[in-house]
């Protein structure tokens, strides 16, 4: 695990091309601080756990883009709407979903954010305004769409903020959601994770363009952030949010951030796809986190002794989510065939009843 | 009662529906402007504005999505495919979106939208627009699937699809659009039949042809050829297949012992599978013989006639089916 105080203080150091500090206040900042120090520590943690078979199946960690969550979702109100791809744990807990709900969903249990019956790709919490956690490359994609209709449908001021890694804007959904939005002028921020990699293959091997350019022809206003730069994407969101309220219709951004970790946990850091040299020199010179403590260590806006406290309530939070998780009941057997249908008819066979495994057992 | 077509039921129960429920809406390719590939959403456009009839483009991925996202959003999207061939391009949306999220969310977001539109074969229109889709919708677990053969459960069933909280896939039968048939008077209140109930199409007692959709009037057609020859079928139209109305399933079965199956799809895990599957687990004692399926050959619809017609199910390889069920040699062999 990293710990604070040896993260790296190369970071940032000197790099003309960040936003200031102008324009947002200390609490506001520390407050940014505490909320990445959160997602990175929950994905710290799930990441034990999942070593030590706590956590099963396929589980994707946002380490290193923790700015992207915070900065694109921090700006909203509580009724928009957010959905993205599976590596949704920290948006999930961006949007307010509680961290207990979230653990004991990758913990598989009764009391997780959809009672055990998504894991970790698909984590929802509808009261909050997050659409989930879709494991099909591009598929949220015309979902968002559906609900920027449904918002403009009904005449209301919400948004929808829709995530996709990079590999997503090469799926045709992509091309047909962000056509439908554009010429309805649909209330949507089309956010691009780009990463530099779908799992194991560079953007640029699959893209004659770079990923702004791609929605270009489509007639989606593009932008592009530096997204480990948390106040920069956090001063580009709150812009382009006002314009989609007012009514403008959608807007794409390419926030370029970096994955630290392996495409899931079950994949390497590093490999035949990128060096070892690669990814530690992101780590060291892109670690949002690092760059935001620098830059208030510098200022001189933030003591390490301010810090580790923050770190410890952070990792307390953390704690007691997988304490909670680890005491949460599992599904009850019959829960298997719940929840299949949201309206059981009164005549006919809907064939979900378990009359299938009768006298099996 | 009044004697109206398919296509003027099924734009009734739209329209009825759209007035009595403003978060209803229709969206597809040419279902505003053009008044639907088929007519069936004629007026429509008129009468309730282009913010609650939307052409889309021809990008089925797409608007199936966005209508999932819009059913997740509240509303209750009634989402045209031109037809279900078409739809083939939305089935990751249909299934992985549309049929999983109530299960996935734990129960917190129900999808209630219709996905509608012709299915089956029409004439010579040979391999990629002419086939029968239900066995891909109903494979799934979460989404319902409707196939109205007259224009009165046409209109009574899309109806009780519209409002029904889940996915409902409703399937129309591309040469019926023009069938008349009795359907129940405006006036005389709100027509909506349950999804999940069977219709005795024919009484019967020595054989049970049993079937959905466009196939009823075959079944009809061999049921009369069968009378001639002394045979009594009955015709059991499911109309709906899931839910599916077993009760009715085994009623007939009881009644008859001998079962012939008939679809317009292909016979490898179509829906005759299934019934004859659930026919033998639950009536296995009943049967005094092997359920026979009548269904499309197993090959991509042919454009030519000759090739075309022996493709079909029809009449003629109904009655043989029948016979064969009862151990007679019949007069159409
Ligand atoms: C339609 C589809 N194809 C393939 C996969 C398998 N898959 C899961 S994630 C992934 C890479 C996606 O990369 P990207 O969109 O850049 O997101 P990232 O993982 O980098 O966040 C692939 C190929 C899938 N889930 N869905
Ligand atoms: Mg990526």
């Amino acid at each position: 695990m990293t710990d604070t105080s040896t993260m790296s203080r190369e970071a940032g150091k000197g790099d003309e091309s960040m936003t200031g500090l102008e324009g947002f206040e200390t609490d506001q900042l520390k407050g940014f601080l505490k909320e990445m120090l959160l997602y990175r520590r929950f994905e710290e943690k799930a990441e034990e756990a999942y070593a030590i078979g706590k956590i099963g199946g396929f589980c994707h960690l946002h380490i290193g883009q923790e700015a992207v969550a915070l900065g694109f979702i921090g700006p909203l109100r509580k009724d928009d709407y957010v959905i993205t791809a599976y590596r949704d744990h920290t948006q999930a807990l961006a949007k307010g979903v509680e961290a207990n709900a979230v653990m004991a969903e990758l913990y598989g249990r009764d009391s997780g954010a959809v009672r055990g019956k998504g894991g970790s790709m698909h984590i929802f919490d509808v009261e909050k305004g997050f659409m989930g956690g879709h494991g099909i490359v591009g598929a949220q994609v015309p979902l968002a769409a559906g609900l920027g209709f449904a918002i403009k449908y009904r005449e209301e001021d919400r948004i929808c903020v829709c995530f996709m890694g990079d590999a997503a804007v090469n799926q045709g959904a992509f091309h047909e959601a962000l056509n439908m939005a554009a010429i309805w002028k649909l209330p949507v921020l089309f956010v691009v994770e780009n990463n530099e990699y779908g799992m194991g293959t560079a953007f640029s091997r699959v893209s004659a363009l770079p990923v702004k350019e791609r929605a270009a022809g489509l007639g989606v206003p593009a932008h592009h952030v530096n997204a480990q730069d948390i106040l920069a994407t956090w001063t580009l969101v709150e812009e382009l949010v006002e314009k989609i309220r007012a009514g403008e219709g959608p807007q794409y951004v390419d926030a370029r951030t970096y994955r630290f970790k392996g495409h899931s946990m079950s994949d390497p850091v590093s490999g035949t796809y990128r060096s070892k040299d690669e990814v530690e020199s992101k780590v060291k010179q892109e670690d949002p986190i690092s760059l935001l403590r620098d830059r208030l260590f510098d200022a001189e806006l933030l003591t390490e002794d301010e810090l580790a406290e923050m770190d410890r309530e952070v990792r307390a939070v953390v704690d007691e989510a997988a304490d909670f998780a680890e005491e949460a009941p599992f599904p009850a057997r019959e829960e298997l065939y719940t929840h299949v249908y949201s309206e059981v008819n009164e005549h006919g066979r809907l064939f979900f009843d378990g009359r299938d495994r009768e006298g099996e057992d | 009662m009044q004697t109206i077509t398919y296509r003027e039921a099924l734009n009734q129960a739209l329209a009825e529906e759209m007035e009595r429920d403003d978060t209803v809406f229709l969206m597809g390719e040419e279902v505003a402007e053009y008044d639907g590939a088929y007519k069936v959403s004629k007026g429509l456009l008129e009468k309730f504005g282009d913010r609650r009839v939307v052409d889309s483009p021809i990008a089925e991925l797409g608007f199936a999505g966005l209508g999932v996202g819009a059913a997740m959003g509240g509303l209750r999207p009634v989402i045209e495919f031109m037809t279900f061939n078409f739809s083939i391009l939305a089935l990751d949306q249909v299934i992985n979106s549309a049929a999983k999220t109530f299960y996935m969310t734990g129960g917190q977001l129900p999808v209630p939208m219709v996905f509608r539109g012709p299915t089956g074969a029409a004439l010579q229109l040979s391999a990629q627009h002419s086939q029968a889709c239900e066995t891909w919708y109903v494979h799934a677990p979460g989404i319902k699937l409707v196939t109205p053969g007259t224009p009165a459960d046409a209109k009574g069933l899309l109806k009780a699809a519209i409002r029904d909280n889940d996915p409902v896939a409703f399937m129309e039968g591309e040469l019926l659009y023009n069938l008349k048939g009795e359907v129940p008077d405006v006036e005389d209140g709100d027509f909506v039949i349950p999804l999940g109930k069977a219709d005795v199409k024919r009484e019967g007692s020595d054989v049970s042809i049993i079937t959905h959709g466009k196939m009823v009037h075959v079944a009809l057609q061999a049921a009369k050829k069968l009378e001639k020859d002394g045979i009594d079928a009955e015709v059991l139209d499911l109309r709906s297949l899931r839910p599916l109305d077993v009760e009715a399933i085994l009623a007939t079965v009881h009644k008859t012992n001998r079962v012939v199956y008939l679809e317009e799809g292909w016979p490898y895990a179509g829906i005759g599978a299934q019934i004859a599957a659930t026919i033998q687990e639950e009536a296995f004692d009943y049967l005094d013989a092997p359920i026979l399926r009548v269904t499309q050959a197993d090959v991509p619809m042919p454009y030519a006639k000759n090739l075309e017609q022996i493709a079909k199910p029809d009449a003629d390889r109904v009655v043989r089916a029948c016979n064969r069920v009862l151990y007679r040699n019949g007069s159409a062999d």
